[in-house]
């Protein structure tokens, strides 16, 4: 029978908990910048002129239908090279992260316009706004409300997705377990205390937006996905 | 931007290419498979009348889905084969990470499209006699698949994405080449590109296809 | 010409649904090749009696005889136990056809026929489809036997439903208010259906709020109410001169019924 020791693990918490912080410095920032980027991307896809809509277009296809760790490689290897610029490991990471966000809220986005948009929009139009007027004042802040649930998804997805940095050196908690493991010779309590600490959080999140969804479908909003 | 691209060192590698692909094809193949079987399985437990099966059942699926895949990849590569008298190999390891997850998203598909499904169609199909495996066979998964297939092939892509995640513990596919090739050659540029576009163009099919069957879905109702 | 021994044979048949007690002890006979029409407002148990009937719900108490054997077994406190692989050959007997039709998107109108047959009966293939095609042309629709319900009225998808359930050659026809979901117009189409397999003989329970209907066909009409039989007797008796003010009431709400 196998004899478990969660010794050298907790003897180290400390880094695990340090990595713990990183996953989440990514995540937030990803979060924050994609929402923003997303927005952007979504408004240019929207717009009839070719020479907005087209580029945005392109951003929005490509960083869906690649993987995500393809990505993080081509941003950490081979954009410095390009670009002749410096790439943390944390760059490289929040780069691929926020224009992946971006690329699936600008998707979300342009859904929850168009379908406010097609009544609302319509109705704000009719009384005398202008477009962008429509958009900025009856429109957007309806949309918004609606990808919350979107927004919180997403939110849970990128803490899973952005243990891939650990591929790329960036000492999150998935890279200070392996680091533990390597050090203590026990990968089995390692990778069970990362995996159990992963589910904890992330099970923890998608608990508090089901309550969130719970409670905006019950204030008769509908939700767009 | 003063680099000059040179594709060529890529495709002098085309041998190492090709077994890259074979091992992703063969690998997504492997956890698409498993993956829709056991969510299969998953999903009709969940709608189980029985406790017992039901919620182990749902602890699965909360458990896989709530838990990155490296992580569960690593942990079958490195973890497992302390508790077992044998070595797990890097395909085996991949693959129960990735099939596991999707399984676990599959579970809840098969589950949201059974339940879709009126009940009067389970009524129909008792009051001729037939018995609820009878009914589930040819009356209620016919009609459920047709309305999952969708979300079936956006998890199809999904597993294909996660195929490179195969690339941390070494499994030969097309990333775990691209870095190859890329450290031998010293053209990461071109090495990460050539395989983006790879990816892309393998994809995209999949991807069309699925808004295909979205709006083909969005019609028939 | 009725047995000596009923067909369907019921006894203090209760059901409850929460705290609803829809059926309150229903007893019941109904003989070989009779016909009985179920009346009652919604809320009085006549839907449920029926689904009890083929064991789409499942009895809290009373006993059920088909052809005089008794359903299910004793259980505990007198509450009789019933075990799904049981209740399965039972509802190869007693047929029914619901108000929402309930065929099968998937399968063209043959598929749908055939399909009892053939799965349920382990029918072969040629055999199984020489038997949908035949009850298809009973029901008139032979010429439809390719056709998706999608493309079928209201009445056909309806008049496919009665050939799906006697395909599989039933002792009871039960018929759930079979009507109630079609325009006026196809109504028609269906009771005269139905009437065909009335003057074949066929056993049947029907409820449905076809007054006149009910009165040329059924050979005995049962008023429910508060899920409890609370009049009942020939259809002269029960439809022209009921005993019992509910009854009245019941018929003079349905003003289209004139004699």
């Amino acid at each position: 029978m196998y004899r478990w020791d969660f010794g050298p693990v907790l003897a180290n918490a400390d880094l695990l908990a340090a990595g713990l912080l990183n996953t989440l410095r990514v995540t937030g920032t990803a979060l924050v910048v994609g929402v923003a980027l997303g927005l952007a991307l979504a408004l240019l896809r929207l717009s009839r002129r070719r020479l907005a809509s087209w580029p945005s277009g392109f951003v929005i296809e490509v960083f869906r239908t690649t993987p995500p760790l393809v990505q993080l490689f081509w941003f950490y290897f081979a954009l410095p090279l390009v670009a002749g610029i410096e790439m943390t490991p944390f760059m490289a990471a929040a780069t691929t992260f926020s224009i992946q966000s971006a690329a699936f809220f600008a998707e979300v986005f342009r859904a929850g316009i168009a379908s406010v948009e097609r009544g609302q929009g319509e109705a704000a139009r009719a009384i005398g706004m202008t477009r962008p007027q429509a958009l900025r004042r009856v429109v957007l802040p309806q949309a918004v409300k609606r990808m919350i649930p979107a927004f919180m998804e997403r939110a849970i997805e990128l803490m899973k997705t952005t243990t891939l940095v650990a591929t790329i050196s960036y000492a999150d908690l998935l890279y200070a377990a392996n680091e533990i493991s390597q050090r203590s010779f026990r990968p089995l309590e390692s990778f069970t205390v990362a995996a159990l600490a992963y589910f904890v959080v992330i099970f923890a999140a998608s608990q508090a937006a089901r309550r969130v969804e719970r409670r905006l479908a019950a204030s008769g909003d509908s939700t767009v996905r | 931007m003063g680099h000059r691209w040179d594709f060529a060192s890529v495709l002098d590698n085309h041998e190492a290419l090709l077994a890259g692909a074979a091992g992703t094809l063969r690998l997504f193949a492997i956890c698409l498979a498993l993956g829709l079987a056991l969510g299969l399985a998953v999903g009709l437990a969940r709608s189980a009348r029985s406790a017992w099966i039901r919620l182990p059942a749902g602890a699965f699926v909360e458990f896989f889905r709530n838990t990155p895949v490296l992580v569960q990849i690593l942990w079958f590569y490195f973890a497992l084969p302390i508790l077992l008298p044998f070595e797990v190999d890097k395909l085996a390891a991949a693959a129960l990470g990735i099939s596991l997850n999707s399984a676990a998203f599959a579970g809840e598909i098969f589950r949201g499209g059974i339940q879709s499904i009126e009940p009067g169609q389970w009524e129909g199909a008792r009051a001729i006699g037939m018995t609820q495996a009878q009914a589930m066979r040819r009356v209620i998964l016919p009609q459920a698949v047709r309305r999952m297939l969708p979300a079936l092939t956006n998890r199809a892509i999904e597993v294909f994405k996660m195929t490179t995640l195969a690339s941390a513990i070494a499994y030969v596919e097309l990333l775990q080449q691209g870095r190859l090739i890329a450290s031998l050659n010293f053209n990461p540029i071109e090495a990460y590109t050539a395989i983006a576009i790879l990816f892309f163009c393998c994809l995209w099919p999949l991807v069309r296809l699925t808004y295909f069957l979205e709006r083909r879905l969005a019609r028939s109702d | 010409m009725a047995d000596h021994r009923p067909l369907l044979r019921v006894r203090a048949l209760a059901k409850r649904f929460g705290d609803n007690q829809v059926l309150r002890g229903i007893d019941l006979d109904v003989a070989r090749g009779e016909r009985v029409a179920v009346l009652g407002a919604s809320g009085s148990g006549k839907s449920t009696l029926l689904r009890c009937l083929n064991f789409m719900e499942i009895p809290d108490a009373g006993t059920l005889e088909l052809d005089g054997v008794a359903l299910g077994r004793a259980g505990a406190g007198g509450a009789r136990e019933y075990r799904e692989a049981e209740l399965v050959p039972v509802r190869q007997r007693v047929g029914m056809v619901f108000q929402q039709f309930n065929l099968f998107p998937h399968m063209t109108a043959l598929g749908n026929v055939m399909e009892g047959p053939r799965v349920v009966r382990r029918m072969p293939e040629a055999e199984a489809r020489g038997r949908a095609l035949a009850e298809l042309a009973r029901v008139g629709l032979a010429e439809k036997a390719d056709a998706y319900p999608a493309h079928l009225s209201g009445g056909q998808k309806q008049r496919v439903a009665i050939a799906r359930a006697l395909a599989m050659d039933p002792e009871v026809l039960l018929f759930d208010e079979p009507t109630s979901s079609l325009d006026p117009e196809l109504v028609g189409e269906v009771l005269g259906t139905i009437q065909s397999l009335a003057r074949e003989g066929r056993t049947m329970l029907l409820v449905t709020h076809e007054l006149g209907f009910a009165y040329h066909v059924a050979t005995r009409v049962l008023f429910l109410a508060d899920g409890r039989i609370l009049e009942q007797g020939t259809p002269d008796e029960v439809l022209k001169a009921p005993r019992e003010q509910r009854t009245r009431a019941f018929i003079a709400r349905h003003q289209e019924f004139r004699l």
